[in-house]
């Protein structure tokens, strides 16, 4: 089995694994399969910014990056730190 | 001059274990832009700067500067807020998120808010939050109404700080109700300190002649004609309203004038009257 997938301009061609379908900050995305959360941030060029994910409600720990991998149907929150006071 | 020695950084805010020589605590929001923030900031001396956790922006502007680059949490203590959460479930959820972001640091600032209008906050839901977040080992301080039954339940829920409203967040109106924070500043023992309403620099001299430890704001500067300026007048006024509660201020003596001058030796015409 073959799958072409578009991702960000992009087109991936991979064997065996379907893609993945998951919602990033309410936005729902299709990703190459198998995906670490490491290359998750990669793809949304997010690399080295400070923020934080969470997994279905759960903190997913930035030291767990590399060797955590996402699941298809993950809704997935990244934040950071902006201007806000009260 | 025979005044006392001020012995630098006695008088000091303890705030869950750690000493501050600032009493005034800002926010981060509503600037022009990042370079206005930092100049106020500086300006302001605060050492506890709130900032709010939000979804990133993907695919947009990836090489923004980021609000902590602009301060960093090696120079300040960063207090991520909850601002925008109406239920306790999103502000714990939030907080958890702001833990990770900033490398397990555990100081917050909880708010959970009742009513879009008024910001007024929802006093259940903070209690609820806060009895969660103080069991998994958060260092919580507590936006909360000026009730000060509700001011004590935070406290013995294990609140590191309390933070009564002097008026609506943003609203400038200043300190409606100076008696019942004096309650709540007499009654706890935790640092109270005044968040949200204070306009101009009288109202955080008046907040903090009270007796409260230190004040929170951020419209009021950053919504100033001149924020920078408006930060140093906010520092200054924070110091003078310190000085002025520990020196003691004189008796309120109503309808009873004394005069400051010696009654003895005045001149005197024949016309004069007894005044």
């Amino acid at each position: 089995m073959r799958i072409d997938c578009l991702a960000r301009g992009r087109v991936y061609n991979f064997h065996m694994t379907a893609p993945i379908r998951i919602t990033v900050n309410g936005a729902p995305r299709e990703l190459p399969a198998p995906l670490t959360f490491a290359q998750l941030i990669d793809e949304l060029s997010l690399a080295g910014r400070r923020l934080a994910v969470e997994r279905n409600g759960e903190i997913v720990p930035r030291s767990t990056f590399g060797d955590t991998r996402l699941a298809d149907g993950d809704r997935i929150e990244v934040v950071m730190a902006v201007g806000g006071g009260e | 001059m025979n005044a006392p020695e001020r012995i630098e950084g006695s008088d000091t805010l303890v705030v869950a274990g750690r000493s501050y020589r600032s009493r005034l605590l800002v926010g981060t929001g509503k600037y022009r832009d990042f370079d206005e923030t930092r100049r106020a900031i500086e300006a302001s001396g605060a050492e506890i700067v709130t900032v709010a956790i939000r979804r990133t922006n993907i695919g947009q502007n990836a090489g923004e500067p980021n609000l902590l680059d602009v301060l960093p949490p090696s120079r300040f203590t960063i207090l991520p807020n909850t601002a925008g959460c109406y239920t306790a479930q999103d502000a714990v959820r939030t907080l958890r998120l702001a833990r990770e972001l900033l490398d397990g640091h555990s100081l917050v600032k909880l708010e959970v808010l009742g009513d879009a209008d008024t910001l007024f906050p929802n006093m259940p839901e903070t209690l609820s939050a806060a009895k969660t977040l103080v069991a998994e080992g958060f260092q919580v301080m507590a936006y909360c109404s000026d009730d000060p039954i509700l001011a004590r339940q935070l406290e013995e829920i294990g609140c590191v700080a309390v933070m009564p409203l002097a008026s609506l967040i943003g609203s400038g109106m200043g300190i409606l109700n100076p008696w019942n924070l004096q309650i709540i500043i007499d009654r706890l023992e935790v640092p109270v300190l005044v968040d949200a309403g204070i306009g101009t620099a009288s109202d955080a001299a008046i907040a903090m002649e009270l007796g409260c430890d230190g004040v929170l704001m951020n419209t009021a500067i950053a919504k100033a004609n001149d924020p920078v300026r408006m930060a140093n007048a906010m520092k200054l006024a924070v110091e003078a309203g310190r000085e002025s509660y520990l020196a003691g201020r004189m008796p309120r003596k109503p309808y009873q004038a004394s005069a400051s001058s010696p009654t003895e030796g005045l001149i005197k015409s024949a016309t004069s009257r007894r005044g």
